[in-house]
């Protein structure tokens, strides 16, 4: 006879309105498990899209997401030319507040704006700014060369088109909107495959051209303001980063210190980016973010432990009863520790459904895998069973005398 | 016929130095198969401590305790040993019966049984003929906040009985209950420790009852006053 399903059947009500309130604590723990894993793989996602065996950056910087980094876009030659390098890009980013300028504008098939269209077209924009704000992390790249989009959903993704943009599918713009971004508009040919920044923007694409346009080109009183003061307007063919896919069997370390013994210039690995991103770039959001899960988890262990010590407080009489009548410590020790496990057990089941359900809903990425959850499930049964100790202790001390008398 | 509760110079004290009370002092008593003994006294008399005594939860200061044949307190007895005893050979009624809310009137019954390694269907099937012995079958599967006063107790002594024990301590089994009731539970009570030879020891404040007792012992200050 199992005596704590019976207990928890006599008090049904009460017992899942406890899950209930204990499954939303576990769930928001969880959902920081989530958002932990999803500020690393945002972090990285960025870097792991481009595929890039190595990041070519300005000397003494440590590439476009740590440190500002600007390099000729030439450079690109000259890396493409070292032994053991397959191919190579030129790569600029930046974070731009776009406004989404709504419907289709022309046809996705049609040819590319010449330099005077692109003009009229920042004429039209800038006398009237439409649209809602959205925020991008706009990489400008070389299409045909590294650094694209890692995979295109709808549409294609650049040709050698002007004022076009391929944007990441969290961006939420559907095919052939109008995007406006410094009094330029662009057309959505393409929504990628799931790219964010490190800060979580959806990523957008546009060529080089276009984003040294975007990024280094002055407004035109800015740009007469230079000139009337005999400064000449900045190099246009600057760009943030290089990138190099190497060929099978080349050693990335060994082209990455060849690039280094060059002047200006500093080389990444694939791997010391990754490293750079998730021990510099988010570092903090990181160590914050964990902090707040094991402060959670500790908050839920105490609950627990609240939890199942009123339960047998209240179960005082009764256990006093079963040992006046002979029930070894082990049926009393079970009757605690079994309702606690199932405490757990239906809290953790109802938390992770819940935010499963939800967790697409969030604004930030929810990255829970088999892995993170049953890791979690078993911290919870751990929680559940330490916070138990607590309630046998009790359970134990009680004297069978208190069955007697009134 | 041989008793089956002995208590033999039995004292029993608390606390220390000046602090210390002396709740029991030179009992002895003894109590056959079969009889009925009620144990009364004003309040701080001592009878609740002999209770707890005779059902082994305290052990005396001085004296031997022997319980249907056994000599207990003699330095053998572990804490497991002394609830084994309980559970084979001790029943046990309470004032407000002790039932577990969580189960119905059948498994209150049964669970002692299966506490003595009786196989829960065979434990419910002798539980039912138990209930409708003292009859109460009809409320087999109603829970106990279903139960009136009396068929609670009613109840209560069937889980007493469950594993056919020696003796039946009972603690003011009938205060909760009227006049009506309480000479039920009184005649049960006897009908069981006759039927079954038990030894049976009731504490009572009810003046009621007293008639129905077999001997009516009195404490005052922790001795026994009359037997």
């Amino acid at each position: 006879m199992n005596l704590a399903l019976r207990d928890i059947r006599h008090n049904l009500g009460r017992f899942l309105l406890t899950c209930v309130g204990l499954g939303l604590l576990l769930g928001v723990a969880l959902a920081m498990v989530g958002i932990y894993g999803g500020v690393v793989e945002e972090a990285l996602s960025l870097a792991r899209n481009m595929r890039a065996d190595l990041w070519v950056v300005e000397g003494g910087s440590r590439g476009p997401f740590a440190e500002a980094s600007r390099i000729p876009g030439d450079v690109r030659e000259a890396v493409a030319r070292l032994p053991g390098v397959r191919e190579a890009g030129s790569l600029t980013f930046q974070t731009v507040e776009a406004r989404h300028a709504g419907g289709p504008m022309g046809v996705l098939g049609g040819a590319a704006p010449n330099e005077e269209q692109v003009r009229e077209r920042a004429g039209e924009a800038g006398r009237q700014r439409i649209g809602a704000v959205l925020r991008l992390q706009v990489v400008g790249y070389e299409p045909d060369r590294p650094g694209g989009p890692p995979g295109i959903l709808e549409g294609r993704g650049i040709t050698r088109g002007r004022l076009e943009l391929v944007a990441d599918r969290s961006a939420g713009l559907p095919l052939g909107a109008v995007v406006e971004m410094a009094n330029l508009r662009y057309r959505v040919v393409g929504i990628s495959t799931r790219a964010v920044s490190t800060g979580g923007d959806p990523l957008a694409w546009i060529t080089l051209r276009d984003s040294q346009d975007l990024q280094f080109r002055l407004t035109p009183p800015a740009a007469r303001r230079a000139q009337q003061g005999g400064g000449g307007a900045l190099p246009q063919d600057t760009v943030n980063a290089v990138i190099a896919r190497l060929s099978p069997h080349a050693d990335a370390g060994a082209v990455a210190a060849e690039i280094r013994r060059w002047k200006h210039f500093s080389a990444l690995t694939g791997a010391e980016q990754e490293n750079v991103l998730t021990r510099s770039v988010v570092d903090k959001a990181r160590k914050q973010i964990g902090l707040f899960t094991t402060v959670l988890l500790l908050v839920s262990a105490v609950i627990v432990a609240l939890i199942i010590y009123t339960l047998t407080m209240d179960k005082m009489r009764e256990i006093a009863t079963l040992k006046l009548i002979g029930a070894p410590d082990r049926s009393i020790v079970a009757l605690v520790m079994q309702q606690a496990l199932l405490l757990g057990a239906v809290s953790f089941t109802s938390g992770t459904a819940l935010l499963l359900a939800a967790k697409d809903h969030f604004p930030r990425r929810v990255v829970l895998g088999l892995a993170e959850v049953s890791g979690f499930g078993v911290l919870v049964f751990v929680i559940c069973l330490l916070a138990s100790l607590l309630g046998v202790r009790y359970a134990l001390r009680i004297e069978p005398a208190q069955a007697l008398g009134g | 016929m041989s008793a089956l509760v002995e208590l033999c110079g039995i004292a029993k004290g608390f606390g220390s130095g000046e602090a210390r009370v002396q709740a029991l002092s030179d009992i002895t008593l003894s109590v056959d198969a079969g009889e009925v003994v009620g144990l009364r006294g004003p309040s701080g008399s001592g009878k609740s401590t002999l209770l707890n005594l005779v059902a082994c939860i305290l052990e005396p200061d001085a004296g031997t305790l022997r319980l249907a044949g056994e000599t207990v307190w003699d330095g053998r007895w572990s804490r497991a040993d002394l609830r084994a005893l309980r559970r084979e050979k001790i029943g046990f009624i309470f004032q407000f019966h002790n039932l577990l809310p969580f189960l119905d009137a059948t498994d209150n019954v049964a669970l002692a049984m299966t506490l003595n390694r009786v196989p829960l269907a065979e434990a419910r099937r002798r539980a039912r003929a138990l209930l409708d012995h003292l009859q109460v079958g009809k409320r087999a599967t109603a829970m106990p906040a279903k139960l009136s006063g009396g068929e609670a107790q009613r109840v209560a002594i069937a889980r007493a009985l469950a594993n056919n024990p020696r003796i039946i301590l009972a603690d003011e089994p009938t205060a909760a209950l009227d006049s009506e009731r309480a000479q039920v539970v009184m005649d049960l009570l006897r009908q069981v420790a006759r039927e079954q030879a038990a030894a049976v020891i009731v504490v009572t404040h009810d003046d009621k009852i007293f008639s129905r007792f077999d001997r009516l012992v009195g404490l005052r200050d922790g001795r026994v006053e009359t037997v």
